[in-house]
């Protein structure tokens, strides 16, 4: 929007704004008074904590513990790898959206610039973020991983466009959708056998295990949510007592649970390690949330739908694989996008109750470094560890909310 | 030409039959995984000698509980109730404080005063987006215990507070008790209610105003005062006392970070909840509030909360339910609600599976519960339909 259609017009002046919004009646002016000054208060003083005050040197010096916990300097590669791979792969989806959006004629956004500048602005805490990161470290490593995963994601996003925006044999995107789906197993499977999973620790836990739970839970979750809806009375059963136990259980207690008593329940030659009791609770926690979620999905469908498919010869099978569930799960990606944050932010609840060594365990432990100890520096590692972790999900919720609007659910 | 039309299809085509032979085969599966728990359950408790039954609820505690009378000599099942009533009281004090909070910057996102519609987002988006167990870390080890004071030099506001990392001071009633205050409040309460109604009936049958709200209120504050004086009530003020805070009530360190962060972060999804509750009332609610005369305060009061109150009531159930099950954290921080009454337990030998079944149990049911009664306020404040 250009300068001249932001300003107001010219009967109502800055002075005329403040009187409207900021000293209407008096009781206005009070609060406007008390609460300017609290927030001027509280933020002077969290910039003179930040900039001032602050010992950041427990961060700089802890930055890998943190970040990825123990994990051998030698095999630090690998994440470097398995990052530029998922920019890649992130890339390449972006691409094939954007193509597919090319072919319908339903892309917005004409110039490149204005994309760029769009993306930008979106993901600015996102970029500060890794920047700031990035600043922090004092190895080549972090940086050439940075350089690889931008370069890995605009060369996705080239061949995804290229590849989105043409009629292709349907062999080709079978292959394609296969290989995307294939790269996350590729990347787990690489990274574990660098460091097996039991050691994965630090943020790179946080995020790993929140992705492998929502991706996990997927068919669990959908087939729950299928059975819930199903005339068929014994499934519907079923399906209704898991999820009802499940989500009047706390996470925390499930969490406990599979430390102290899974050991009774399952031989001890196969009893998994904390990492993987950790995703396995989380998967099936989050089915049960899902199901739900999906439930929503498949009830705003229009009936009007599954009715054409069956008068098209649709088996209610194939009606409900390829017209209902599609656009069920569509309708509500912004709440499993949601789910997916409150997972990610559950994670920490792993540290707590598994003894795994995830970021905010890692936060509290390096204040007892001996160089560290005793000083109250709780305070920045934990401000270090919320801020990751808000910036995560504040940017997520707020991608979710666009999508929302872009896909008009909320509209109806 | 004839076709002999055969009634029924064969069995193998039957619909009725094969669902209920999928139905059977995944109920089988089902079957079949949840016998081998079972199985290796029994097999491993049997060859360790654990007991699977639930008589440990009657061996002895062998721990005390700080800030519960409570002997360790008591058996396990006692344990349990203190913590069931603990894991209660952090819930509904959370309840009502995130309710308080939610609500007021729900509509504050929405006020027009900039300042505070700025503020609110601020809150919201804030507290919504971090781990709530950072929060409660936060708070813990880094406001409580490393800003409140030592009790030797605490802070005591007014007199009537004190605070200090031993604890927070709160004034409390004295001289009576506890049952004949819930009788008071009753008391007060059902005149208030009576009065209300009164008021209200004459309102419509005259015309004068009801008033119901100034006359059952004052009812309501007499009845608690006089009542007060008249069983010999006072007030305890808490003051420190060497190394302990006598007087008042004192309230644990842990209790209070539980509480502040459990209401504020709950807070915070309800703000959201009220925010879009109000949204979705039609804006022309508010602006035939508006063409009555009713000014902002009554225009919230009487027409916009009640609607949106009920859009509202749902998702709020969610957020109760969520915050009993987020009090659970407090295990983490010494807190001896119901999770940590069991780890302790656990902890102290009682068998590990009987006891989180138990403590899953209560969980399952407080929500049980909880949703009821989510659902009988809703069917209450449902819109009538002819």
């Amino acid at each position: 929007m250009s300068a001249d259609a932001m300003r107001p017009p010219s009967r109502s002046g800055p002075s005329e704004w403040m009187r409207r919004n900021l000293f209407r009646t008096w009781y206005d002016t009070v609060l406007t008074v008390v609460f300017g000054a609290l927030a001027l208060y509280v933020l002077a003083r969290a910039i003179v904590f930040v900039f001032v005050d602050a010992r950041w040197e427990i961060i700089e010096v802890n930055l890998k513990l943190l970040m990825v916990g123990r994990w051998p300097s030698e095999e630090l590669t690998t994440i470097a790898v398995a990052v530029a791979m998922t920019g890649l792969l992130i890339g390449l989806v972006a691409g094939l959206v954007r193509g597919r959006q090319v072919r319908a004629g339903t892309a917005v956004r004409p110039s490149i610039g204005s994309r760029l500048a769009d993306l930008a602005g979106r993901f600015s805490l996102l970029i500060g973020t890794a920047l700031l990161l990035l600043a922090l470290t004092d190895t080549a490593g972090p940086w050439t991983m940075a350089i690889a995963t931008l370069v890995a994601g605009v060369v996705g996003r080239l061949v995804g466009g290229w590849l989105g925006s043409r009629f292709l044999p349907r062999w080709v995107t079978r292959l394609g959708a296969l290989l995307i789906v294939a790269i996350p197993f590729v990347v787990f499977f690489y990274l574990n056998r660098a460091v097996p999973l039991a050691a994965w620790e630090g943020f790179f836990f946080n995020i790993t295990a929140a992705m492998a739970g929502i991706l996990l839970c997927f068919p669990l979750g959908v087939l729950l949510a299928l059975a819930r809806r199903s005339r068929l009375r014994l499934l519907q059963s079923m399906s209704i007592v898991y999820i009802e136990f499940v989500r009047g259980a706390p996470l925390f207690v499930l969490l406990l649970m599979a430390n102290v008593s899974l050991e009774f329940f399952v031989p001890a030659a196969i009893a998994p390690s904390k990492v993987v009791r950790a995703i396995t609770v989380f998967t099936l926690f989050t089915a049960a949330y899902l199901a739900e979620i999906v439930r929503g999905g498949l009830q705003s469908v229009p009936r009007g739908q599954e009715e054409a498919a069956t008068a098209l010869g649709l088996s209610p099978f194939k009606s409900m694989l390829l017209i209902v569930l599609p656009q069920a799960l569509r309708n509500v990606i912004p709440a499993q996008i949601g789910q997916f944050i409150s997972l990610f932010k559950d994670t920490t609840l792993a540290g707590l109750a598994l003894g795994i060594l995830d970021m905010l365990s890692a936060a509290q432990v390096i204040t007892q470094q001996p160089a560290f100890r005793g000083q109250g520096l709780i305070i920045e590692t934990l401000v270090f560890v919320g801020f990751l972790f808000w910036v995560g999900s504040f940017t997520m919720s707020r991608e979710s909310q666009r999508l929302e609007r872009k896909i008009g659910v909320g509209e109806r | 030409m004839t076709t002999t039309v055969r009634s029924r299809p064969r069995f193998y085509r039957d619909v009725r039959i094969l669902t209920w032979a999928f139905q059977l085969l995944v109920f089988a599966v089902v079957a079949a995984v949840g016998l081998w728990l079972w199985g290796n359950f029994r097999r491993n408790t049997a060859s360790s000698g654990i007991p699977t039954s639930f008589d440990f609820l009657s061996n002895p505690t062998t721990f005390s509980i700080p800030g519960a009378d409570f002997s360790p000599n008591e058996p396990v099942r006692n344990a349990y109730i203190v913590g069931l009533i603990n894991t209660l009281r952090v819930s509904i004090v959370g309840i009502v404080f995130a309710t308080i909070v939610g609500v007021l910057v729900g509509i504050g996102r929405l006020a027009q005063n900039w300042v505070v519609s700025r503020l609110s987002t601020v809150y919201v988006e804030l507290f919504r987006n971090l781990p709530l167990l950072v929060l409660l870390t936060f708070i813990f080890l880094g406001v409580v215990l490393q800003f409140l004071p030592a009790i030797a030099d605490s802070w005591t506001p007014l007199g009537w507070f004190v605070f200090s990392n031993r604890g927070i001071g709160v004034p409390w009633y004295d001289g009576i008790s506890g049952w004949s205050l819930v009788g008071l409040v009753a008391v007060g309460g059902l005149g208030w209610w009576l009065i209300a109604r009164w008021r209200r009936k004459v309102h419509e049958r005259t015309g004068r105003p009801s008033r119901g709200v100034l006359l059952g209120g004052g009812f309501f504050v007499l009845a608690l005062v006089l009542g007060w004086v008249a069983l010999g009530g006072g007030i305890t003020l808490p003051a420190v006392d060497g190394r302990q805070i006598a007087g008042g009530i004192r309230v644990d360190p842990s209790f209070f970070a539980l509480l502040i962060a459990l209401s504020v972060y709950t807070a915070s999804h309800i703000a959201e909840i009220v925010r879009g509750a109000i949204q979705a009332i039609p804006k022309g609610q508010s602006e035939a509030a508006m063409a009555l005369a009713l000014k902002g305060f009554q225009r919230m009061w009487y027409v916009i909360l009640p609607q949106a109150m009920r859009v509202a009531i749902p998702p709020l159930g969610n957020q109760y339910l969520n915050l009993i099950k987020n009090s659970s954290l407090g295990a983490g921080f010494a807190y001896f609600e119901l999770t940590n009454v069991t780890q302790v337990t656990v902890g102290n030998g009682s068998p590990a599976v009987p006891a989180f079944f138990l403590t899953l149990l209560f969980y399952v049911v407080l929500s049980l519960v909880t949703s009821a009664i989510v659902n009988i306020a809703n069917r209450r404040f449902k819109v009538v339909e002819r």
